[in-house]
């Protein structure tokens, strides 16, 4: 057991402070731990947001040492302890109390998005048929918990704010899984374009970094998705073939 | 304690990262800077391109000039009199373009030359951001015709590594040999390969478009193969990268005659 310090944001939407707790760090605890045990300590009014303690519910999203991660997967040991390890709410969405934020901009822009629309099924009793190769791409989507790390680390929401234009990575990834299923058949490429704002993202890939699910999320969904709105809106020759087939 | 607004402060290089987060950075600010330098004073040198059968990659093709290499002849005519010609300078535009517009780059360079972030959760110096959403910056969904023109690149790059291993003998007759000068030309058209061939925009067209791959067989192959090199598309870049550098540093050291290049066979 060592002795650390945790320096812990304390504040609401009005302001607040960083507070030093010191705390005993045990072999195998992570942050979340640590922080548990400075409520039961020193802070029994320190407010916290979390869950599964497994990294799979996507609740205890927090920058530790100025990097969005997950607080139960961040372990104690593979932080500098000589120094106090920073702990801070998300940037990219408002303050609550301490380190909870208000992530339910995420929920609101979720609805805004068309819901998958699959083609009449295959068959009599409802059901379709679909080949493994054509679903393996859109299952890698499917791994997102929604911890909106990849949403905080954004610069786009991040530093620009830009919550009122731009979906964010977590929704280009809910987009891709929709937009590349082999059953859909809805058409998201105009709001993508127009008003959800993918002409925002300039590839930083921070949201790949960030991603304690391991998506591929710019290689794999947010430049796929650039590369279909180019097909519709940009390519001159895409334009011309599509009227020469008599397509719109 | 003092009270502030906010938890995170904001500004240029404003965060609580405890890492050398400015080290990447400023690494391909460096390796870029490095690149452009060297390539604009070599582009325009205008001479010691060539050696024997081998061609520097910043002047291939060779429309106009005055090698063996040149296909349609010397300094064309309309060629204005106060830019000083060099063939090269009538082609660097399409891999700088395509290396321009490459979405790779582009998340690096806007890092490293444009603060837009200088890292991830890093701060900015700017408020307003504009982001690829208009003009200029709109401007690089253009990257898939820069794609066509690199690959056609590609074919010619090839052709001379073909032909960097065909050596003048005795009476005129080529014969074939192996010099370090055909491995490093040789080399350079691998790397390119391996850079061009697994884009975004390759990968998106060759197969990516498809919702339903089962449909596409032979197509589903192309996106697995382009899929592969994509996942590793920041390491072909930089070594692309830097060894065309190299090969033009080897031709025209080779053509100033300060190396030797040494016949392996």
């Amino acid at each position: 057991m060592i002795a650390a310090k945790f320096n812990v944001w304390r504040g609401d939407t009005g302001g607040g402070a960083f507070t030093t707790y010191t705390t005993q760090i045990g072999e195998g605890m992570v942050v979340l731990d640590a922080v548990h045990q400075i409520q039961a300590e020193s802070a029994p009014d320190l407010a916290v947001r979390w869950n599964c303690k497994a990294g799979k519910c996507g609740s205890c999203s927090a920058e530790i040492n100025g990097k969005p991660r997950l607080m139960c997967m961040t372990r104690c040991e593979d932080l500098p302890l000589d120094q106090p390890v920073t702990v801070q709410p998300l940037k990219a969405f408002k303050p609550i109390k301490d380190l909870v934020t208000d992530v339910s901009w995420n929920f609101a822009v979720k609805k805004k998005i068309k819901p998958f629309k699959p083609r009449p099924p295959d068959h009599q009793d409802g059901t379709w048929s679909m080949q493994q190769e054509d679903i393996d791409r859109v299952q890698e989507f499917r791994k997102c918990i929604e911890c909106f790390l990849c949403q905080d680390v954004c610069h786009v929401l991040r530093d620009h704010a830009k919550h009122d234009e731009f979906i964010g990575p977590r929704f280009f990834v809910h987009t891709a899984a929709l937009e590349m299923h082999p059953l859909d058949t809805e058409d998201r490429l105009s709001e993508l374009q127009k008003t959800q704002g993918i002409g925002y993202c300039n590839i930083t890939k921070c949201c790949t970094v960030v991603c304690p699910e391991h998506i591929t999320i710019t290689d794999n969904a947010i430049i796929p998705l650039k590369e279909r709105v180019v097909d519709r809106f940009y390519d001159p020759l895409k334009k011309l073939w599509r009227k020469l087939l008599g397509k719109s | 304690m003092t009270t502030l607004q906010t938890a995170h402060p904001s500004g240029l290089g404003a965060t609580f990262r405890r890492d050398r987060w400015w080290a990447k950075p400023l690494l391909v600010f460096l390796g870029f800077s490095a690149f452009i330098v060297y390539s604009t004073w070599a582009a325009f040198q205008g001479d010691h391109y060539h050696f024997g059968n081998y061609l520097s990659p910043f002047y291939s093709p060779e429309l106009f000039g005055d090698s063996p290499h040149a296909l349609f002849g010397g300094k064309p005519g309309w060629w204005p009199a106060w830019l000083p010609f060099s063939p090269a300078l009538l082609i660097l535009w399409a891999p700088g373009g395509f290396r321009f517009t490459c979405y790779y780059y582009r998340g690096a360079y806007y890092k490293a030359f444009w603060a837009d972030p200088p890292a991830c959760a890093v701060g900015e110096p700017r408020k307003v951001y504009l982001g690829e959403n208009s003009l200029p910056l709109i401007l690089q969904n253009v990257h898939r015709y820069f794609f066509y023109v690199a690959f056609l690149f590609l074919l010619v790059l090839a052709y001379d590594a073909w032909c960097s291993m065909w050596f003048a003998g005795e009476g005129g007759r080529e014969s074939f040999g192996i010099g370090v000068g055909t491995l490093v030309l040789t080399t350079n058209v691998v790397l390119l390969s391996g850079y061009t061939l697994g884009c975004h925009s390759f990968r998106h067209l060759v197969g990516g478009v498809l919702d339903v791959f089962s449909q596409s067989r032979a197509r589903k192959k192309c996106w697995d193969c382009v899929t592969c090199l994509n996942t590793r598309h920041h390491l072909w870049a930089w070594a692309s990268l830097f060894w065309v550098g190299f090969s033009d540093v080897y031709v025209r050291l080779c053509s100033h005659g300060t190396w030797t290049d040494w016949r392996i066979l």
